[in-house]
């Protein structure tokens, strides 16, 4: 294998993620450019994985932007489950309302019904 | 009031309002971090992180705790800051090309003070933030916080193949750039480019 086709491969097999082929393997082992390219990347992994200790300082205004955020979030969720509520408990009142009335508008015909059989 | 993170999500979790803004205090300089380190401005970090936090309060009872808290709330950040930058792209208030050098304006990063900052990480930062920030997102999810490449396909909706391709791109981008080999030299990096990081 070539150099450059190598150096497609580095990044790749740097890490260990990827196991690299025994030819590559052996082509690294036997070029100075590639184990020093190679390095590089191993420096580079390094360096970028030690970032992970940095921690940004944020504005001073950003936690208090948070926590009003999700005050409004949570205001709005339980308004929203309030009226949810509220129609369930409008809608669940018709139905009673409407059966109610259904009801009694049997026990009336049905009243009806037999008051006629008795005069026939 | 728990203190410890994993009681704080477990108090959040039955509904104790105060634990999640613990949390949400435990943890917040740490999204910033990584919303910054994806996005590379302060103005959209600061966006993404009040929706990822909204979004982590919202889904909290989702939380299995298969990883840690702050795992979790890394996978959210990024998902937010992908769409954010999708978003941002598509309205094209603001295009950044692939040559693009954000330079980080907070202070403590000015030049004045930079002094306090190893030049390394400074110019570590300088070359992520010169990636396109596709490129950018994967190399720090995958490099930086190391998640799994599964989890960073998820979250940044592309297949795990296309987060492999692109990791290499930006970790063979910044090797040129920070460790740039004899030949590779572009005009104009000299010597600050040769002193390693």
């Amino acid at each position: 294998m070539q150099c450059d086709q190598i150096a497609e491969l580095l990044p790749q097999v740097v890490d260990h993620h990827e196991r690299a082929d025994a030819s590559v393997v052996r082509h690294v082992d036997s070029c100075l450019r590639c184990q020093a390219e190679l390095a590089q990347y191993r420096k580079l992994l390094r360096a970028l994985h030690q970032l992970r200790t940095e921690v940004l300082e944020p504005a001073p205004g950003m936690l208090p932007a948070i926590l009003a955020r999700l005050e409004s979030a949570g205001e709005r969720g339980a308004v929203r489950s309030l009226l949810s509520g509220r129609r369930a408990a409008y809608v669940g009142g018709l139905a009673v309302a409407t059966a109610a009335a259904g009801a009694a508008g049997a026990i009336v015909l049905a009243g009806r019904g037999r008051r006629k059989m008795r005069v026939a | 009031m728990p203190t410890d993170l994993a009681d704080l999500v477990a108090a959040a979790k039955g509904g104790d309002r105060p634990a999640f803004d613990e949390l949400v205090r435990a943890t917040y300089a740490e999204a910033y971090t990584l919303a910054y380190r994806l996005t590379g401005n302060e103005e959209d970090a600061r966006d993404v992180v009040q929706d990822a936090y909204l979004r982590a309060y919202k889904g909290l009872k989702r939380f299995r705790g298969d990883a840690s808290f702050s795992t979790w709330l890394y996978r959210i950040t990024a998902n937010c800051a992908s769409t954010h930058l999708a978003r941002r792209s598509r309205d094209r208030h603001e295009d950044l090309a692939d040559d693009d050098t954000l330079v980080d304006q907070r202070p403590e990063i000015d030049p004045e003070l930079r002094a306090d900052i190893s030049a390394e990480r400074s110019r570590l930062t300088e070359a992520l933030q010169s990636l396109p920030p596709d490129m950018r997102a994967v190399v720090v999810l995958r490099d930086v916080y190391d998640l799994p490449h599964e989890a960073i396909a998820a979250e940044l909706g592309i297949t795990e193949g296309a987060a492999k391709v692109r990791l290499h791109r930006a970790r063979r981008r910044l090797r040129e750039r920070l460790f740039p080999l004899r030949g590779e030299l572009r005009e104009g990096d000299g010597e600050e480019n040769v002193r390693a990081v």
